[in-house]
């Protein structure tokens, strides 16, 4: 793959030539390949959204006029779009301004409704910040919150759920799909266990829906997050599914108001928003089947390619239990940031430390306990409803020839071909 | 992030990438950081024994954008410098030269560090060349 580049005389610059990305046919730059971190919008949801912005721009609230009617209208037909994608019914749904909101919504307003039941609350080390932060601050409130660890594959073992419960747990809030190995946890027996014990269950579910049959029913789920943003919808709109019987869910509500959504949730709602929600969860439910199986392919796809072309590459995660569209690699003695910057006409993501505020890498991927190193190292790749084959074969070949060039460029690519056991150098750094 | 143009360059043409003999007594090797921290850096002199001139420098890095760039730019800025002279530069015109933000600073400072290890290891090499030399403890 190897492009002729003239390199300057005055300069020194020598080896490693720049390969120079050009576009094969019908492939146009820069590609996105980030779909975890949010989806394009469908166009067929942006034209059910446009009359809600201005000729039915009613309050779903007014009970008195054809306005507010024609709002209402547009909002319960919603609801019953989402309701019917994952086995719900439209009492059922609330509203909110999007999954980060709806994991706060169930699970505080889980630990005040409960209060006297008990305070102890048992979640996993890789869920998403918004479940996590969540339950922090509650335990600076008196809740004691148990992080049940992963296992190699990124699922939790439920043996540690069983020992982890005891009389005082009220909630169990495990997510559905992780956002960056994309492993979907045995929810199904996670709510048969809940329910077993009387405790009510939480999945975090804004990666799974609409991307994997998700029923509240058969997988005994008592609260479900819900985004928008994630499934060809807009952004600022999301649900939370709250179950009304076998058992009667009841939470308190975080924010108050007009009473809005059966009290649980106060605040005009975002018509537009939620009609959006809808049509997005409506092409879901008729496109899942087929979409998930060409997902599923083209993600193979590109793991063959990367992965027969390079050794000493690591899948990060179950690939058994998997969303049909996540790809998180590791690539030995290749930082990510670096790799990413080799394909910035790819939108990717990596778990690197550089990449984030923190300086830490992904509490994720060292979850998994694979060491920080390959941490540093990992690629997500998330594909969507609008990638194609030729992106896929583009973004193989490109992220191939630059994780080359930069392990010529590697110190550690070099000891380790000279046999040296990275793990056995004492680190100047340490 | 954006990136300046600089370490751009340096990223897509870095300079004096490759290894020398680090058995060399000539040779000096520094490295630095550790894959934990996501930065790993190995600089390498040759230094000419009459005039204590660094003839020559090579670098790999393991690291971010950012961290191949200082230690490209430090290669180029010890060629020709003698030993004392290379032991003056200073991460903070690392920091100047590429326009690395503040996030970006620790890996000025390793592409520093990696210059005073490869000296400090070349100046061990030359103490423990010398037959004469009392063994300084």
């Amino acid at each position: 793959m190897s492009t002729e580049v003239k390199i300057p005389q005055d300069l020194q610059r020598n080896e490693l030539p720049q390969t120079q990305p050009t576009a094969p046919e019908g492939v146009k730059l820069p590609i996105y390949m980030d779909n975890h971190a949010t989806t394009p919008m469908d166009p067929r949801v942006l034209e059910e959204m446009l009359p809600y912005f201005m000729e039915k721009f009613g309050n779903a609230a007014s009970r008195n006029h054809s306005f507010g009617w024609a709002a209402e209208e547009g909002t319960e037909t919603a609801r019953e779009r989402i309701a019917k994608l994952i086995g719900a019914t439209t009492k059922e749904i609330i509203f909110t301004s999007g999954a980060t909101e709806s994991d706060n919504l169930a699970i505080k307003g889980v630990a005040e409704m409960y209060r006297e039941k008990g305070n102890h609350i048992i979640t996993a080390v890789t869920e998403h910040k918004a479940v996590l932060d969540t339950c922090k601050r509650l335990e600076k409130y008196g809740y004691r919150v148990t992080y049940l660890p992963v296992q190699k594959d990124g699922l939790i073992d439920l043996d540690d759920l069983k020992r982890a419960m005891d009389d005082k747990t009220i909630l169990v809030t495990i997510m559905f799909a992780n956002n960056e190995i994309g492993v979907l946890q045995p929810v199904a027996e996670i709510g048969k266990l809940c329910h077993e014990k009387g405790v009510i269950f939480h999945t975090d579910a804004t990666q799974a829906i609409g991307k994997v049959p998700v029923d509240v029913i058969k997988q005994n789920i008592d609260l479900a997050s819900i985004s928008g943003h994630k499934m060809y919808g807009p952004k600022g709109v999301g649900a939370l599914y709250v179950r009304r019987k076998n058992p009667r869910v009841q939470i308190s509500a975080i924010i108050d108001g007009g009473g809005h959504e059966r009290g649980m949730r106060s605040g005009t709602l975002n018509v537009p928003g939620i009609v959006g929600l809808g049509k997005a969860c409506a092409l879901a439910h008729e496109e899942m089947p087929k979409e998930s199986c060409r997902l599923a392919g083209l993600r193979n796809r590109l793991r063959d390619r990367i992965m027969t072309r390079l050794d000493e590459t690591y899948i990060n995660g179950s690939m058994e239990h998997r969303l049909p569209g996540n790809l998180n690699i590791s690539f030995a003695y290749v930082e990510g940031e670096s790799l990413l910057m080799g394909i910035n006409d790819i939108a990717v993501s990596s778990g690197s430390a550089c990449t984030s505020a923190t300086l830490e890498p992904s509490y994720v991927l060292k979850a998994l306990g694979a060491g920080d190193d390959l941490a540093h190292s990992s690629i997500r790749f998330g594909l969507g409803r609008f990638n194609t084959e030729a992106e896929v074969d583009y973004v193989a070949d490109r992220v191939i020839d630059t994780v080359e060039r930069l392990r010529e460029l590697s110190p550690l690519y070099e000891m380790a071909k000279e046999g040296i056991n990275l793990k056995d150098v004492k680190w100047a750094a340490e | 992030m954006s990136y300046s143009d600089k370490v751009i360059d340096h990223y897509n043409h870095p300079r004096n990438v490759g290894s020398m003999d680090k058995n060399s007594t000539d040779v000096g090797t520094g490295l630095v950081g550790a894959p934990e921290c996501g930065d790993v850096m190995k600089l390498q002199i040759k230094v000419n024994p009459a005039t204590n001139v660094i003839e020559d420098a090579k670098f790999k890095t393991f690291g971010c954008g950012s961290a191949i760039a200082s230690s490209s730019l430090a290669t180029e800025w010890v060629k020709g410098k003698t030993i004392d002279e290379a032991l003056a530069i200073k991460n903070t015109e690392i920091v100047k030269e590429l326009s690395l933000p503040p996030v970006k600073i620790h890996c000025s400072v390793l592409a520093e560090d990696a210059i005073r290890a490869a000296i400090g290891d070349w100046k061990k090499k030359q103490d423990s060349a010398k037959p004469a030399a009392v063994e300084a403890k």
